[in-house]
């Protein structure tokens, strides 16, 4: 071994002996019971857990993302000029319904974050209509298909299979 | 004294700065002989010297004569969605690693809220054993760490890394999307315990209070290895900026894992794949496959003194001097080239040289006055070391941004000209 290396493994070694790893805590916390942990204090998760009851279909989502959204993303969800939700988009690699793994995150971040200067003003039944027509317009559902949180965890992503979990593959190590 | 080079293109052997000042403090000294001479040469005396002077005053703020050090302003949406905006640490102009708190760079993807600290709460839920909330109050009872640690971006030298033609900018534009500060907080470890994590629950989302609520899945064991609830930075509360009262810390990875104004901690058994770790900080390769959950930030480095937008004072004497880090560890070595790449120098580390913070490089160089081109080439105890921007291109697809830790190579004109190129 390298004296550098040495010197590293000491650093890391000093590093966690002063990181607090003895120490105890006054134990100051207040119990929650579940109806006191707020919406917006958990996600939806991609097996479909955290999705409001409710549900939408692209038919209905087309006027509320017209009145919406369109202004930032774009007419037809392709030209933005704000990262345009719907594939082929006109200068962005990442279009949601194209290149996210899980039509849920779709749910949870329209949710919690749309439209931008105004987020969590839409109703649960308008996010998940204006998600059926994110994913509508991207082929993944059909017009009139209903989308509810029974629905949506099941959606086929098509660039799940394309995506690497890198910590899955190599922990820590950067790619 | 004849010069003794360490390297091709006129860097000198670091002796002669460190047991040698005395030439490089020659050169400066007679450089400016003829202002000393027209300052003592003025007739009155100024008004500092006689009348008294300002009153103390309770919080301090630079000089006024700084006022344009200040932090690069960047919003790619100005008119739709101003509050989506970042600002760049002015690195050029600064020395020393620590980031002064009012220039610590900001990512602000829904802008900064105005909480109330009184109202706010850290909520531990989901696969706990007992969810618990914490106020400010109690979580100022805990025991404390202190710790220098960096910040990065993901998308930090973005400009770099996507435009076609190198961009004539400053090290804020270019890198100023990283900081170091020390930090103080109460170990998430503690926290966690004392809700009791239940065996499935090998990872948690923590979820900021800001108008879009941003949320990053955690392993459960970094968390616990080094995660930190920062409640203090550089000895004040942590500023309006970087998530007052209170935000994750989490030594080394990406800079929006390290989630400001957090509020909630939910223990889960996988990744949420939240809409950061879905789009916008998933990395884009080569072969058309898409690298989610990257957290680690590479070993990295750049030239500060001098860099992109400066202009030099004529042959001679100068320190090249920069800023290293690595997300996995300490620094190990960084080396400066300013002949292209043809020969390289182990530049100074300054101590101390920490773990997973910024640490000070230096080397002297004298500058014959020819172009010249200066890289600074940065590895960690891993093994890693910094790759060149066309070899770092190689791996990743066209449009990809993150991640960008590839060389920065400054050019010096013939007239004293530091421009951004690409190599
Ligand atoms: C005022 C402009 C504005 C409006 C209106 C708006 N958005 Fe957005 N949207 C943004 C901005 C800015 C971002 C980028 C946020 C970020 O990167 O964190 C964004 C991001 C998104 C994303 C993620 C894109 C990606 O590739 O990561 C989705 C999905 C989205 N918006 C959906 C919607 C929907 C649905 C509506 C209407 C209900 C809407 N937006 C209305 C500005 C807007």
């Amino acid at each position: 071994m390298s004296t550098r290396n040495r010197a590293w493994i000491a650093a890391t070694a000093i590093a966690l002996a002063t990181s607090g790893a003895e120490a105890e805590g006054p134990g100051l916390g207040v119990p929650l019971a579940p109806g006191e942990i707020p919406r917006f204090a958990s996600v939806v998760l991609p097996d479909g857990a955290g999705l409001p009851p409710g549900r939408g279909t692209a038919r209905e989502g087309a006027s509320i993302y017209a009145a919406k959204c369109a202004r930032c993303h774009g007419v037809t969800g392709t030209e933005g000029p704000i990262q345009p939700p719907v594939a082929p988009a006109r200068q962005y690699a990442k279009p949601a319904g194209r290149h996210w793994p899980h039509a849920t995150t779709l749910f949870d971040y329209t949710k919690r974050a749309m439209p931008f200067d105004a987020p969590k003003s839409l109703s649960d039944d308008e996010a998940y209509a204006v998600v059926a027509w994110i994913l509508y317009r991207n082929g993944l559902v059909a017009e009139d298909e209903i989308v509810d949180a029974k629905s949506l965890p099941r959606v086929e992503m098509p660039n799940r299979s394309n995506t690497i979990d890198l910590y899955e593959r190599q922990g820590e190590k950067p790619y | 004294m004849s010069d003794s080079f360490a390297a091709g293109g006129g860097l000198l052997s670091r002796r002669r700065l460190l047991g040698g000042g005395l030439a490089a403090g020659a050169v400066a000294a007679a450089g400016s002989l003829g202002l000393v001479e027209a300052v003592r040469a003025e007739a009155a005396l100024p008004a500092w010297q006689t009348e008294p002077g300002l009153e103390v005053r309770p919080y301090g703020v630079p000089d006024s004569h700084e006022a344009d050090v200040r932090r690069a302003i960047i919003q790619v949406y100005k008119e739709l969605a101003p509050a989506y905006s970042f600002s760049g640490t002015p690195l050029h102009r600064l020395r020393g690693t620590i980031t002064p708190s009012g220039l610590h760079y900001e990512v602000h993807h829904g802008g900064r809220p105005e909480l109330d600290p009184a109202r706010h709460r850290l909520r531990i839920h989901g696969l706990v054993e007992r969810p618990l909330a914490f106020d400010l109050e109690a979580l100022e009872r805990y025991p404390m760490i202190s710790r220098v640690h960096f910040l990065e971006c993901a998308g930090n030298s973005f400009m770099n890394a996507h435009a076609e033609q190198a961009p004539q900018m400053g090290c804020d534009m270019l890198h100023g999307l990283v900081s170091n500060s020390e930090w103080t907080g109460v170990p998430l470890r503690l926290l966690l315990e004392e809700a009791g994590v239940r065996p499935e629950g090998r990872w948690l989302v923590a979820i900021g209070d800001d108008a879009p609520g941003l949320a990053r899945s955690i392993p459960m064991e970094k968390a616990m290895r080094d995660g930190m609830l920062a409640l203090y930075q550089n000895g004040e509360r942590i500023r309006p900026e970087q998530g007052y009262p209170m935000r994750v810390l989490l030594p080394g990875y990406e800079g929006n894992m390290n989630v400001k104004w957090v509020t909630a901690l939910q223990v889960v058994e996988r990744p949420a794949h939240t809409k950061d770790e879905s789009g916008e900080y998933t990395d884009l390769l080569a072969d058309g496959k898409v690298i989610a959950l990257s957290f680690t930030m590479g070993v990295k480095s750049v030239i500060t003194h001098p860099s992109g937008g400066m202009s030099m004072s004529g042959p001679g004497l100068y320190e090249i001097s920069g800023l290293a880090w690595s997300g996995t560890g300490p620094v190990t070595k960084v080396e400066v080239s300013a002949d292209a790449g043809a020969s390289w120098a182990e530049a100074l580390l300054h101590p101390p040289v920490l773990d997973r913070a910024l640490v000070r490089f230096s080397i002297p160089w004298k500058w014959s006055g020819a172009p010249a081109l200066l890289q600074s080439r940065a590895h960690d105890g891993s093994g890693a070391v910094q790759p060149t921007r066309s070899e770092w291109k190689k791996r990743y697809s066209p449009a990809n941004v993150n991640h960008n830790n590839s060389i920065q190579a400054w050019r010096v004109t013939q007239d004293g000209a530091v421009q951004n190129v690409y190599t």
